[in-house]
C-alpha cells in the first residue's frame, strides 16, 4: 500500500476529488494547510504598511491506495490540479506499513 | 404526474389564501371605519383628555406639542448614541486579533455601565454645575429630577426642550464615549484592572470637568466670540483621542509591531465586524449630532442630519482616494476610518455650516486621518484602531473648521481645542502614570503572546475547535 499525499491549490480540490472518484478511489482525507515552494509569497498592505505573506493557503489531499493503483492515482491528481502556472503544488508517494478498518478489524488492502 | 398534482394543490391553496387575505383586509377596513366613526361620536371625550393634559402644563400649555415632540426626539437620540457603543465594540473587536476579542468586548460592556452610573453619581452635576468658578466644581448624585421646573417646558425652554431626566440620559450616553475611545487605542496589551480604574476616573471626573468648561458655562464661553463646539469634536472626541495618546505613550507598542525599525502590521481578525461597527457608529451619529440640537426644531434637525451624512460620505471618499493614490491599494480599514473622520470633523459645526462646507470639512478630515495614522505608526505610537487620529487629530480639525466656515472666531477655537486636548493628555499621563508606577498597566510578554482572553478572562471568543461536539 502507498500513501499518496498531494498539496494542491485550494480551488482545484473539487476537480481533483471528481477525478479520483472517476478512477474508483473511495475515500480521502483533506486538510487546509499553508506553505510555500518556489512560488514564494506575495506582499499585502494593511493600514499603510506592507507585509509579505510567506505561507500561502493550500489544500493537502491524502489517499492510501493499493500498490497497483499508485500510478493512475498520481496521474489523475496531476491532470486535474494542473494550471500550468507556478504554485500548482506537488504529489508525494510514501510506503504504508499497515491499514486497519476500525469498524470491522479488516487489515491490509481490504481496509482501504 | 406527481409534480402536476403538487402544482395544482399549491395553486388552489394560494388562491384560497389570497381570497381570505382580501376578505380579512375588507373586514379590517370596515372595522376601522366603525372605530373612526365612534371616535368622532365621542370626540368631545377624547378632546377632553387632551385638554386636561394641556391644562396640566399651566403657563406652558402653548408649547406642549413642541415640548412633547422634542422630548421624544431626545430620548430616541439618546438610544441612538447608546447604539454607538455597540459600534465601538464591534469596530475594536474587528481591528484586533481574535485572541483578544473577549477582552475588548468586556471593556466595552464595562465602560457603558460605569459611564452611565458614574454620570448619575457625580458626572451630570459636575458637567452642569450651574453657577461656578468656570474651571472646576464637583457635583453630587442627581437625585430626583422630577417636579416643577424639571418636567415642564420651564426646564430649558425652546433651546433645551426636554425634561431634566431627558437631559440627563442623553448626556449620560455621551459621557461613556470618551472612555471607549481610549479602549481601542490601548487594546491587546493593557492590564484589565488598570484600564477599568483609569476609565472610571476618566469618565467620572476628567470628562465632566473638562466638559463643564464649555457646556457647563465655564471659561471657554468667555473667550472672544465664545468657543463653539456643537456636539463635541473637542470636548468628547479630541478629549478621548488625546487621553488615548497619553495612555499609549506610557504603555508602549504591542510586541512584534516594530521590529528592527520596521513596521510589522498586526492584522485585525474580522473586517466584517469592523464594517458593522462603523455603520452602527454612522447610524448612532445621527443621534449624537441630531440630538445635540436639543429640541425637535425642524430647521435644526434637517440641517444637522444633512451635514452629518455629507461629511461622513466625503470623509470616506477622500480617504479612499488618498489611500489608493499614496498607499497603492484601496484599503478598507482606511475607508472605514474615513467615514469616522468625516463624522468627527463635522461634529463641532454640524448646525453652523451648509452642505458645501460640510463636504469640504468631512473630506479634509478624511485626508488628515490617513496621513495621521501613517505618521503615528512611523513614530511608533501603536494605535490598533486609529483612535488617536480619528478622534484626537480630526477632532481638532473639526473644531478649527468652525472658525473657517462656521462663523466662530478662529483663535478662540484654537485656544479651546488645544486647552482641552492638552488637559486630556496630561490627565492621562498623570493618572495612567500613577497606575503604571503602582499596580502596572501592561500584561506580561507571555500573557500578551497567549492573548488576553485566556490570561485575563480564562475564556475564548471562538472556542469551536476544542469543544465541538460534532
Amino acid at each position: 500500500m502507498k500513501l499518496v499525499k498531494a498539496v494542491i491549490k485550494p480551488f482545484k480540490l473539487e476537480e481533483v476529488k471528481e477525478a479520483l472518484a472517476d478512477i474508483g478511489i473511495e475515500g480521502m482525507t483533506v486538510t487546509e494547510v499553508k506553505g510555500f515552494g518556489r512560488q514564494k509569497g506575495h506582499t499585502e498592505i494593511y493600514r499603510g504598511s506592507e507585509y509579505t505573506v510567506d505561507f500561502l493557503p493550500k489544500v493537502m489531499v491524502e489517499i492510501v491506495v493499493d500498490d497497483a493503483d499508485t500510478e493512475k492515482t498520481t496521474e489523475a491528481i496531476v491532470k486535474a490540479a494542473k494550471t500550468g502556472k507556478i504554485g500548482d503544488g506537488k504529489v508525494f508517494v510514501i510506503p504504508v506499513e499497515s491499514a486497519t478498518r476500525i469498524r470491522t478489524d479488516e487489515t491490509g488492502p481490504e481496509a482501504l | 404526474m406527481k409534480i402536476k398534482k403538487y402544482l395544482l394543490a399549491l395553486l388552489l391553496s394560494s388562491s384560497a389564501l389570497l381570497m381570505t387575505g382580501s376578505l380579512g383586509a375588507e373586514e379590517e377596513a370596515t372595522a376601522m371605519v366603525t372605530s373612526a366613526e365612534a371616535a368622532v361620536a365621542s370626540g368631545d371625550e377624547l378632546a377632553g383628555d387632551y385638554l386636561a393634559l394641556l391644562e396640566a402644563q399651566g403657563e406652558y400649555a402653548y408649547a406642549f406639542d413642541f415640548f412633547t415632540t422634542s422630548m421624544l426626539w431626545t430620548v430616541i437620540a439618546a438610544a441612538l448614541v447608546f447604539l454607538m457603543h455597540l459600534g465601538f465594540a464591534t469596530l475594536e473587536a474587528g481591528l484586533t486579533q481574535s485572541k483578544n476579542t473577549v477582552n475588548i468586548l468586556f471593556k466595552n460592556v464595562f465602560i457603558i455601565s460605569i459611564g452611565i452610573i458614574s454620570y448619575a453619581v457625580i458626572g451630570f452635576n459636575t458637567h452642569y454645575p450651574g453657577d461656578f468658578n468656570g474651571w472646576i466644581s464637583f457635583g453630587s448624585f442627581i437625585g430626583d429630577l422630577s417636579g416643577p421646573g424639571m418636567d415642564t417646558f420651564d426646564y430649558g425652554g425652546v433651546g433645551l426642550a426636554m425634561t431634566a431626566y431627558g437631559d440627563f440620559i442623553f448626556q449620560a450616553m455621551f459621557a461613556a464615549t470618551a472612555a471607549t475611545i481610549v479602549s481601542g487605542a490601548v487594546a491587546e496589551r493593557v492590564k484589565l484592572g488598570s484600564f477599568m480604574i483609569f476609565a472610571t476616573i476618566l469618565v467620572a471626573i476628567g470628562y465632566p470637568v473638562v466638559g463643564s468648561w464649555h457646556w457647563g458655562g465655564g471659561w471657554l464661553g468667555g473667550l472672544e466670540g465664545g468657543f463653539y463646539d456643537f456636539a463635541g469634536s473637542t470636548v468628547v472626541h479630541a478629549f478621548g483621542g488625546f487621553a488615548a495618546l497619553g495612555c499609549v505613550m506610557l504603555l508602549g507598542p504591542r510586541a512584534g509591531k516594530y521590529v528592527d525599525g520596521k513596521i510589522k502590521p498586526i492584522l485585525g481578525h474580522s473586517m466584517p465586524l469592523a464594517t458593522i461597527g462603523v455603520f452602527l457608529l454612522f447610524l448612532g451619529w445621527f443621534g449624537f449630532n441630531g440630538g445635540s440640537v436639543l429640541s425637535a426644531n425642524p430647521a435644526g434637525i434637517g440641517l444637522v442630519f444633512t451635514t452629518t451624512a455629507l461629511a461622513a460620505c466625503a470623509g470616506a471618499l477622500a480617504s479612499i482616494a488618498v489611500s489608493w493614490i499614496f498607499l497603492k491599494k484601496p484599503d478598507l480599514t482606511m475607508a472605514l476610518n474615513g467615514i469616522l473622520a468625516g463624522l468627527v470633523a463635522i461634529t463641532a459645526g454640524a448646525d453652523a455650516m451648509g452642505p458645501m462646507a460640510s463636504i469640504i470639512v468631512g473630506a479634509i478630515g478624511g485626508v488628515i486621518v490617513v496621513f495621521s495614522i501613517i505618521f503615528f505608526d512611523k513614530i511608533k505610537i501603536d494605535d490598533p484602531v486609529g483612535a488617536i487620529s480619528v478622534h484626537g487629530v480630526v477632532g481638532i480639525w473639526g473644531t478649527l473648521a468652525v472658525g473657517i466656515w462656521g462663523g466662530a472666531v478662529f483663535m478662540t477655537q484654537l485656544i479651546g481645542t488645544l486647552a482641552v486636548s492638552l488637559t486630556a493628555f496630561i490627565f492621562a499621563i498623570i493618572i495612567f502614570g500613577i497606575l503604571k508606577a503602582t499596580i502596572g498597566i501592561r500584561v506580561s510578554t507571555e500573557e500578551e503572546a497567549e492573548g488576553l482572553d485566556i490570561c485575563e478572562h480564562g475564556q475564548e471568543a471562538y472556542p469551536d475547535f476544542a469543544s465541538s461536539s460534532r
